[in-house]
């Protein structure tokens, strides 16, 4: 065994009381790390798999018409000002497949959907509510939100008349899967359809206006043959749909919304959350390196006489300096596998304790090997820091006057 | 006639920033091979100061050392580390073992901590030598489960290991009983004739010095005589 890790594990091992102390504390910090960040990601991720469970992550629209006067104002004839709002009629994207196909293109888009969206009003008996249909191609749809998935009642089927619908909406109208119901769309167009399916996709309100139907039904019943009025994306990664919305809004001239600034508030949330997670683990690291540092200061002290016949005896300083700087490493590495395991076993515990009756848990806890490693990674590179000045003193000792000290 | 061993020259060593204590004056001596000496002189004259120049762990004010033919005020510290790992055997008076390892692996330090890596031969030989101070049924023992005489063995085990050309000691038997003592002034003997090993020997016990080859008295800080036996 290489001469600095013998006499660095030896070290550890005869200061057994000591070396016990400091690995508590480096194992209870980085347990603290482990579990704050599994809850928080699990938290944090939850919350968005659920926000982006019921909506794509860019969606293109054409813009609204500006409000522009009828009549041009010259200077022969002044015009009054008012001016209403141009009435919106749904408007299909020009050359939508064109704009679906680069959209594709663009790196980091993995799936793209065309659709017809607009309002009308379902009818059963008493019931008149006000919904949002949703025409759809099923296959590119599905890549874009996986209904089936959410299915809790029935099966996912847009093909001829049948549609599915929230199950809010079902429960609202007093209908069931088999049932059927009356949509009017907002061009006054009237279909009776069938009730394939019943989804819960996590959205009040989506739960409680949607209806699914096919692309083609919903192109009949908006008066827009062939037309499609959102091409709806997925993308990759989550966080680069801001950046990809706004290329697409600058090449196309075209609306594109993400879903990061559809949802604002929650990001801002989810983000001063990260900060405070941050902070913690700042402090938590410190609190370790402080103790990590504070441990073998005092053995270099301690060991000052000892470490001066090492040198007397031969030992190069360079393989003083790493006997220190390998007790501190070491410290870190087993310290942050004790740690973790902790930390793990905290997450699995907590989840359990908090689960709902239904045995779901409240608060999914995320442990990942990425978060184990970086955990791993923090404290072994915070014990080989703090290590630092220690094992230079240690290098630095004045053998003689280490042996006359003695 | 062969270089000496040792060659001090004009050595001046001085403590302190402001008041300047000078604990070496000047001094200048030269060991041959095989010699086998005793420093000697009233506590405060200069002795640890100067085997601690002789063994490389200090470096003088002023003034050079030779030993084994090379100039060390030119060495820079690397160097000095591993010359005196291997041309340098110590020997001090609190018989300073490492105490969380073993005899043997007390032994084995100077060659391992010098090369780095512990090899098969190395514990051999660690082990060969504690039988030639007739400690092989302690090879496995804590250092401090050693008496402090079987400690001072283990010590000159550990000096002699690398078979240096000289060997220092500072006091080596200033903490043991009569018979200890006796024990390790003859084992040192032994192997300044069996293996021709230089010695230099700081001591308050006129018994020792007497049956040294030479005596050297140093009184604050300069060599006041020289006898040969
Ligand atoms: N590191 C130091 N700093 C300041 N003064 C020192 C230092 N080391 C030694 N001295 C001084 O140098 C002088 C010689 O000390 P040294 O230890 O060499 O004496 P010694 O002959 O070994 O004495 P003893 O027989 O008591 O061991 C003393 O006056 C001592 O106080
Ligand atoms: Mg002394």
């Amino acid at each position: 065994m290489p001469f600095q890790w013998f006499v660095a594990l030896r070290y550890m091992r005869d200061a057994r009381g000591q070396t016990a102390l400091i690995l508590s504390a480096v194992s209870v910090g980085v347990s603290v790390i482990v579990f704050l960040s599994a809850l928080i990601n699990g938290l944090q991720s939850s919350l968005i798999e659920t926000t982006l469970g019921s909506q794509p992550h860019v969606t293109i629209r054409v813009p609204r018409e500006e409000p522009r006067p009828l009549v041009e104002a010259s200077s022969q004839r002044s015009i009054a000002r008012l001016i209403q709002p141009a009435s919106q009629r749904l408007r299909s994207i020009d050359q939508w497949p064109v704009v679906m196909a680069d959209a594709e293109r663009i790196p980091g888009v993995t799936a793209a959907s065309p659709t017809v969206t607009g309002s009308g009003i379902a009818t059963r008996a008493d019931a008149r509510l006000p919904i949002v249909i949703r025409g759809v191609d099923p296959e590119r749809f599905l890549a874009i939100i996986n209904v089936p998935r959410k299915i809790v009642q029935g099966t996912f089927d847009v093909s001829g008349d049948s549609v599915v619908i929230g199950s809010t909406l079902a429960t609202d109208l007093g209908v069931e899967v088999g049932d059927k119901v009356r949509v009017a769309s907002t061009e006054g167009i009237e279909e009776v359809m069938k009730i394939s399916g019943v989804f819960t996709l996590g959205s009040a309100a989506v739960d409680k206006t949607w209806v699914i139907t096919s692309l083609r039904h919903a192109q009949s019943m908006f008066a827009l043959p062939g037309g499609a009025t959102t091409i709806e994306l997925k993308v990759a990664e989550v966080f680069d749909a801001d950046r990809i919305a706004n290329e697409i809004q600058s090449q196309t001239g075209l609306l594109a919304d993400s879903w990061m600034a559809l949802n604002a508030q929650l990001l801002s949330g989810l983000s001063a959350q990260s900060s405070s997670k941050i902070m913690i683990q700042v402090c938590v690291v410190l609190t370790v390196a402080l103790g990590i540092a504070s441990v073998l200061i005092v053995s270099v002290v301690q060991k000052s006489r000892e470490i001066g016949i090492l040198r007397a005896v031969g030992a190069p300083a360079n393989r003083v300096l790493a006997i220190f700087l390998i007790q501190g490493g070491v410290l870190g590495l087993i310290g942050s596998f004790l740690g973790s395991a902790l930390g793990v076993i905290f997450s699995l515990l907590f989840e359990t304790l908090t689960s709902g009756p239904n045995g779901l848990p409240r608060f999914p806890v995320q442990v990942d090997l990425e978060l184990l490693a970086g955990a791993t990674l923090l404290a072994t590179g915070v014990g080989l820091i703090t290590a630092v000045i220690p094992a230079g003193r240690a290098a630095n000792l004045d053998p003689a006057t280490a042996i006359r000290s003695g | 006639m062969a270089d000496p061993i040792l060659s001090v020259q004009q050595v001046i060593r001085e403590y302190g920033d402001r008041v300047r204590t000078r604990a070496l004056a000047g001094v200048d001596l030269m060991l041959d091979q095989g010699e086998f000496a005793a420093l000697i002189g009233p506590s405060g004259s200069g002795k640890s100061t100067l085997l601690n120049i002789v063994g490389l762990l200090d470096r003088p004010t002023s003034g050079r050392v030779i030993l084994a033919g090379l100039d060390t005020s030119n060495l820079d510290e690397r160097a000095l580390t591993a010359f005196r790992a291997r041309t340098l055997g110590f020997v001090f008076q609190f018989h300073h073992l490492l105490p969380a390892f073993t005899a043997v692996e007390n032994v084995m330090l100077p060659e391992w901590a010098d090369r780095g890596i512990a090899t098969r031969e190395m514990r051999v030989r660690a082990e060969a030598m504690l039988q030639s101070v007739g400690l092989s049924d302690r090879a496995q023992f804590k250092t401090t489960d050693l008496s402090g005489g079987q400690q001072q063995r283990v010590a000159i085990a550990r000096a002699l290991v690398r078979r240096p050309p000289l060997v220092l000691a500072d006091e080596p038997t200033g903490n043991l009983d009569t018979n200890s003592s006796e024990e390790i002034f003859e084992l040192m003997r032994r192997f300044n004739r069996e293996l021709g090993t230089t010695f230099l020997i700081v001591t308050h016990d006129p018994r020792i010095a007497d049956r040294c080859d030479r005596t050297i008295e140093i009184v604050d800080g300069l060599v006041k005589s020289d006898h040969v036996r």
